[in-house]
């Protein structure tokens, strides 16, 4: 990869991120300084508290950065204003989260297809897609299930396919495992593998497990605020 | 599609919470209507009165009565088409409870000024006829169970005895907001026995009712009325019909500002207890509307959200109680038969009413929606689990 003059996807310049409590400024993220290419797998460790989260919400365009730059193919996401931001993560981002956090008044088609509403695009156009897109995630049997209904997993993985269906640039999942048992937490992590070898998704993941970990490409490891090692794991 | 189905489902998330809300709504909306309809009926007499029609009355007050003498001099005024007259009796029917306006008229110059009161023909010949007969409305018939041919006693608290006398005639009204609670008997036969008791007290009127030629002359004929008995024994107050119908509700003013009050009062309750509703529905979903704003959404879609369950809530309850109105206003003018001459829920009464569902579910929803709009993407994740 080293050897690749094209530009990363996210390039992180610089970004330092604090919290004030009670009067108390407490630094989360020091001068952070990171670059990933476009078709990475990437996970981030690192103990509770750490900033992993925070870090992943810079980069998702959800949270803003006191000092630096995050640019993401080109465009310095830490400039851009409230609304316009609002349309490129609709546009550039899929998010995945721990607790899935689907609508619950809506089915799993629904689910999938709310993304899309944002799109420019007919009802029958977004009903083929999600369709598609739940099928290819092994829920085809279970589109008109409503979240309570499902599994963790296969709520996960209707979360996966409501990331998806807008093919955006990259996904960012914070430990999208943590609140599966074993088996559930391979499938999902298979699932986000095939999403990045055979759709070449980008994939930044959060994670504490280090097992999750390891389907992962690489690994970066921040503490207290600071990135502190990266391994490049085997394929 | 997303829209309109998530406002929907949402509101129907909490069953029982939005069925209690909705009944709340009912009751209010209900109630809103049924004491607006009250404050209407209390006017009712205004509404229909004819601007043709003067009614001239002792300047000191309604209780102090006119000689009969007047009635010549006011159709001699420039103006003037016809003259009638009539007295407050105020007699009791079985029990006081039972109220409906009694008076001694002039029968053929009386109904002669009043075309909206519709009597067959042979009904008002008998009428006529019978000194001691009686004419009665409709509605006051129908609630008293009165026919052609029954003898009514009344027990008279300003002309003391028992009085008794025999429908002669029922009137009907030329629409339905025609006062048909009126009981009418003939004045002669009032005067003559009063003439009998206490003879200072005859020949005596409690108002003149005057025809105008043309009515856009009110104020002149009223004042040309006026001065002719200024400074006499008995000083005269003329105004149009609906001014006078105005001033008699004005002797119980108080109570109809009190009912509006307390009908504007049961909507801001219910408005309190749905925005607090849609606080508290507003607060448990913020990690949803964090989640709708991650995925780009934007916060009027959010807000919309909110704003569009506590419409749809409030205007929901608003249509079931606009809908119970109707029967209930019924049921009520039922109840208090001809205390109220007519008791109708106006359209204008409907139009608050959707007015004030629409009020409420705005106004509930304002800071909610706000909250909802403003929910940082961070925190409001954070909140789940
Ligand atoms: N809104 C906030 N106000 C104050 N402090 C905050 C806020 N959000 C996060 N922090 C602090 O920032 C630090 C990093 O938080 P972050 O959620 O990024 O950690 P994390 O590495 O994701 O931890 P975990 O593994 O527990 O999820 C923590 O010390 C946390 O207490
Ligand atoms: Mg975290």
């Amino acid at each position: 990869m080293s050897g690749v003059a094209a530009p990363p996807l996210v390039r992180v310049a610089g970004v330092s991120k604090s919290y004030r409590r009670g009067g108390q400024v407490v630094p989360v993220l020091a001068d952070i300084t990171l670059d990933i290419p476009g078709g990475a797998f990437l996970g981030l460790m690192g103990p509770s508290g750490s900033g992993k989260s925070t870090l992943l919400n810079l980069i998702a365009g959800i949270d803003k950065p006191d000092a630096g730059s995050i640019a993401v193919a080109g465009v310095d996401i830490t400039r851009l204003p409230e609304a316009e931001l609002a349309d490129w993560r609709a546009a550039n981002v899929g998010f995945i989260f721990q607790f899935y956090n689907l609508m619950p008044v809506l089915s799993a088609l629904e689910n999938v297809e709310l993304p899309l509403t944002l799109a420019r695009m007919d009802r029958r156009e977004r009903r083929e897609r999600a369709q598609a897109t739940l099928e290819l995630v092994g829920l085809g049997d279970r589109m008109e299930h409503f979240p309570s209904e499902l599994s963790g997993g296969q709520q996960q993985r209707v979360a996966i396919a409501r990331a998806i269906v807008t093919d955006p640039r990259i996904l960012v999942a914070d430990e999208p495992t943590g609140d599966l048992d074993r088996h559930s937490a391979e499938e999902i992590l298979a699932l986000m593998d095939r999403l990045n070898v055979d759709l070449g998704k980008t994939i930044v993941m959060v994670t504490h497990d280090r097992r999750a970990a390891e389907r992962a490409h690489s690994i970066m490891h921040l503490e207290k605020g600071e990135l502190f090692a990266h391994e490049e794991l085997p394929r | 599609m997303p829209f309109l189905v998530l406002v929907l489902r949402n509101a129907l998330r909490h069953k029982l919470r939005t069925a209690l809300t909705v009944v709340g709504i009912v009751v209010a909306i209900l109630s809103f209507g049924l004491l607006q309809t009250i404050v209407a009926a209390w006017y009712a007499g205004a509404d229909k009165a004819a601007p043709d029609r003067l009614v001239t009355r002792n300047a000191i007050s309604l209780t102090f009565p006119l000689p009969l003498a007047y009635r010549d001099k006011v159709r001699a005024v420039a103006g003037v088409k016809a003259v009638s007259y009539a007295n407050w009796f105020g007699g009791i029917y079985q029990k006081p409870a039972n109220f409906f306006p009694q008076f001694a008229i002039e029968p053929e110059s009386y109904l002669a000024m009043y075309p909206e009161y519709r009597v067959p023909e042979e009904e008002l010949r008998a009428f006529v006829r019978d000194r001691k007969g009686a004419l009665v409305g409709r509605k006051l018939a129908d609630t008293y169970g009165f026919r052609v041919g029954d003898t009514v006693p009344l027990r008279g608290t300003i002309y003391p005895g028992t009085w008794e006398f025999t429908v002669r005639g029922i009137y009907d009204g030329e629409d339905a907001k025609t006062d048909t609670s009126q009981f009418f008997f003939h004045w002669d036969y009032l005067n003559e026995t009063v003439k009998k008791r206490s003879r200072g007290r005859a020949d005596q009127v409690g108002v003149l009712i005057v025809q105008l030629e043309d009515a856009d002359r009110a104020a002149a004929v009223s004042e040309a009325i006026d001065a002719q008995f200024a400074s006499s024994l008995a000083e005269t107050l003329t105004e149009t019909e609906r001014a006078f119908q105005i001033g008699f509700v004005k002797q119980t003013e108080a109570i109809v500002v009190a009912i509006r009050v307390v009908s504007y009062v049961v909507i801001v309750i219910i408005l309190a207890v749905m925005a607090n509703t849609m606080a508290m529905t507003a607060r448990e979903r913020l990690s949803e509307y964090a989640t709708l704003k991650a995925l780009g959404f934007p916060p009027v879609f959010v807000a919309g959200l909110v704003l569009g369950e506590s419409l749809a809530i409030a205007v929901a309850g608003g249509a079931i109680g606009i809908a119970l109105t109707f029967p209930a206003a019924d049921a009520f003018a039922a109840r208090v038969g001809t205390l109220f001459p007519v008791f109708q829920v106006a359209q204008g009464t409907v139009g608050l009413q959707l007015a004030a569902a629409a009020l409420v579910g705005l106004v509930a929803a304002a800071l909610p929606m706000r909250r909802a709009a403003r929910v940082n993407i961070v925190e409001g994740l954070r909140a789940i689990g």
